[in-house]
C-alpha cells in the first residue's frame, strides 16, 4: 500500500510536472501529480471537449512470453486470453479462491508476447502472484525503464495522428507498436476517462521529449489525478482498492461485460481459474449485493463509505465513489447495495454527517461514453 | 468602520460593531480548490468557539469551518447554494459564509492582522 512519505517514488515526467506548476501528492508510494494551475474543474472539462496529458507512469507495465503464456494468464483470470488476437486490448480482472478481485488490469496480445498493465498500488503483489503462477517455461519481464501517459478526450485523435497518421484509424480496444518522434512506443486506443483517446507506452528517456510535443499542440492540457478521478467517475468506472476489492466478486461489481463467453459455464473452457466456483454461480443464481450507480439528490456530494439506508433506516449499503460531476454539473455517486435495492429509480438514504441525502439507484454510466467503433 | 482579521485556520472575520461576518481567505480557497457545494448554520443557530459552523465539498474532498468566535447566526450567504463558486472568485467579498451577533468580544483577542496573516501563510510555503 501507500509507503511512507520519505520513500515515494517520482515518475520519469516529474520535472515536467513541477514546471507546469503541478500540486502533488502521494498516490501508490509514488509523487503525483494532483491538478495543475488551472484546477480539476478545468482540467475535467478539458479532456471532455478537447484533450488531456495524463501521466499513469506509476501503474505496472509488464510482458509475457513463452508458447505458454496465454494459458499461464488465463488460468489466473475469467478472462479469454488464448483466443485475444493480436493487436487486440482486453479489460482483464485477477481472481482470488473466493471469487474476489485481486486487481483490475488490461492485456494486450502483440504477437511475440503479452503486455499487462497494472495499477500501481497492486503491481509488487501482482507480479508475485504471476511469477509463483505461470508455468515455468514462461518469462515474465517487468518493464520498469517505461512511462506510461494517457491522452483522452475528443480532439485526442487528431493531435496523436499528427504525429502518427496511422492512429487516427486504429479501434477501440486496438493496439499496435508505433514510431512517434523517432521513438518505437505501443499505442493502445483506450483509457479510464470514458472519452476517445489513447495510451501510450514509451521508453522513459524519451517520455519527456514525446509529452512536451503533445501538450505543445493546442488542443492538449496536463490533467492531474484530481480530474481523473472524477472522470473515470462519470465514466461508472471503477477504481481498484475504492470500488474493487479481495472480498468483491466480478458479478457483484457488475462487471460480467468483462467475463469472457469462452470462460462461463456453456463455454468452450469453462473455470479453471481461482474462485471460479463462485463465480459461475453467481453468474447462474445471481449475488447479494450489487455496484450501481447512485445520484444524490440537492447540490451536497456524497462521498465514498457513507452508508445507505432504506426508508425504515435499515442499512442496506454503502457508497463507495463519490464527488461532484463537472459534466453532470452534480454530485454522482457508486456504490454496494443488497440486490433487491438495486433496481433503477429506488430510492434510498445515504447518512452524511448524521444527517439523511435522498439518493436514488441510477444507471451507469453518468456521461455517455465517447469511444471511437471506426 | 470595519476590522478585519483572520486566523490560523484560514479564515476571516470582518468586525462591524457588535456583529461579525466571516469566510474563508484566499490562501484557504487555493489550497481547497474548486468549491461545489457549501452547507450554512440555520439563522439563529448559537455558535460557540470552536464549534463546526459550516462544511465545505471541493472537487477533491470535503472540509469544514469552525466557529473561530461564539455567537449567534443573524444571516447566511444564501447566493453560496446556487453559486458556490463565489468562495474560489471572490473570497473576501461575494463569497462570505454568515454573518453573527458576536458573545465575546475577548474571543477576538489572538486573531491576526493582515499583515500578520501574510506572514503567516508565507511561512507555510
Amino acid at each position: 500500500m501507500t509507503e511512507s512519505e520519505g520513500e515515494l517514488q517520482r515518475t520519469p515526467l516529474y520535472d515536467l510536472h513541477r514546471e507546469s506548476g503541478a500540486k502533488f501528492a502521494p498516490f501508490a508510494g509514488y509523487e503525483m501529480p494532483v491538478q495543475y494551475p488551472t484546477g480539476i474543474l478545468s482540467e475535467h472539462h478539458h479532456t471532455r471537449s478537447a484533450a488531456g496529458l495524463f501521466d499513469v507512469s506509476h501503474m505496472g507495465q509488464v510482458t509475457l512470453t513463452g508458447a505458454d503464456a496465454a494459458a499461464g494468464l488465463e488460468a489466473l483470470m475469467p478472462i479469454d486470453v488464448i483466443d485475444l488476437a493480436v493487436g487486440r486490448q482486453r479489460y482483464a480482472l485477477f481472481t482470488n479462491p473466493r471469487g474476489g478481485i485481486l486487481d483490475d488490469l488490461m492485456v494486450t496480445n502483440l504477437g511475440d508476447r503479452l503486455f499487462v498493465v497494472v495499477n500501481a498500488a497492486c503491481k509488487s503483489a501482482d507480479i508475485a502472484h504471476l511469477q509463483s503462477s505461470l508455468p515455468d517455461d514462461c518469462a515474465l519481464e517487468v518493464l520498469v525503464d517505461r512511462a506510461l501517459l494517457a491522452l483522452q478526450g475528443p480532439a485526442a485523435a487528431s493531435v496523436l495522428g499528427r504525429l502518427a497518421p496511422e492512429t487516427a484509424t486504429q479501434a477501440f480496444m486496438a493496439a499496435a507498436e508505433v514510431e512517434i518522434e523517432g521513438v518505437g512506443c505501443l499505442v493502445s486506443r483506450s483509457g479510464y476517462s470514458g472519452e476517445d483517446g489513447y495510451e501510450i507506452s514509451i521508453p522513459a528517456e524519451a517520455s519527456e521529449a514525446i509529452a512536451r510535443r503533445l501538450l505543445a499542440e493546442d488542443e492538449v492540457a496536463p490533467i492531474g489525478l484530481g480530474a481523473r478521478d472524477s472522470l473515470r467517475l462519470e465514466a461508472g468506472l471503477c477504481l481498484y482498492g475504492t470500488d474493487l476489492d479481495e472480498d468483491t466478486t466480478p458479478v457483484e461489481a457488475g462487471l460480467v461485460w468483462a467475463l469472457s463467453k469462452a470462460r462461463r459455464a456453456d463455454g468452450a473452457r469453462p473455470g479453471g481459474y481461482p474462485g471460479d466456483e463462485v463465480i459461475l454461480g453467481q453468474l447462474a443464481d445471481g449475488a447479494a449485493r450489487r455496484r450501481v450507480g447512485l445520484k444524490p439528490e440537492g447540490r451536497a456530494p456524497v462521498r465514498g463509505g457513507a452508508e445507505l439506508v432504506d426508508d425504515t433506516g435499515r442499512p442496506v449499503g454503502s457508497v463507495t465513489s463519490g464527488g461532484f460531476g463537472p459534466t453532470v454539473g452534480g454530485p454522482v455517486a457508486m456504490g454496494y447495495v443488497e440486490t433487491a435495492f438495486a433496481k433503477e429509480g429506488t430510492a434510498l438514504n445515504a447518512l452524511v454527517r448524521g444527517k439523511a441525502q435522498a439518493m436514488q439507484v441510477t444507471r451507469l454510466p453518468f456521461v455517455k461514453p465517447n469511444y471511437y467503433r471506426g | 468602520m470595519s476590522d478585519v482579521k483572520f486566523s490560523e485556520d484560514h479564515e476571516w472575520i470582518r468586525i462591524e460593531g457588535d456583529s461579525g461576518v466571516v469566510g474563508l481567505t484566499n490562501y484557504a480557497q487555493e489550497q481547497l480548490g474548486d468549491i461545489v457545494f457549501v452547507e450554512l448554520p440555520d439563522v439563529g443557530k448559537q455558535l460557540a468557539k470552536g464549534d463546526e459552523a459550516a462544511v465545505i465539498e471541493s472537487v477533491k474532498a470535503a472540509s469544514e469551518l469552525y466557529a473561530i468566535v461564539g455567537g449567534e447566526v443573524t444571516e447566511v450567504n444564501e447566493s453560496l447554494s446556487d453559486d458556490p463558486a463565489q468562495v474560489n472568485s471572490d473570497p473576501m467579498g461575494g463569497g462570505w459564509f454568515f454573518k453573527f451577533k458576536i458573545g465575546d468580544a475577548s474571543e477576538l483577542d489572538g486573531l491576526m492582522d493582515e499583515n500578520a496573516y501574510k506572514a503567516f501563510t508565507a511561512s507555510l510555503e
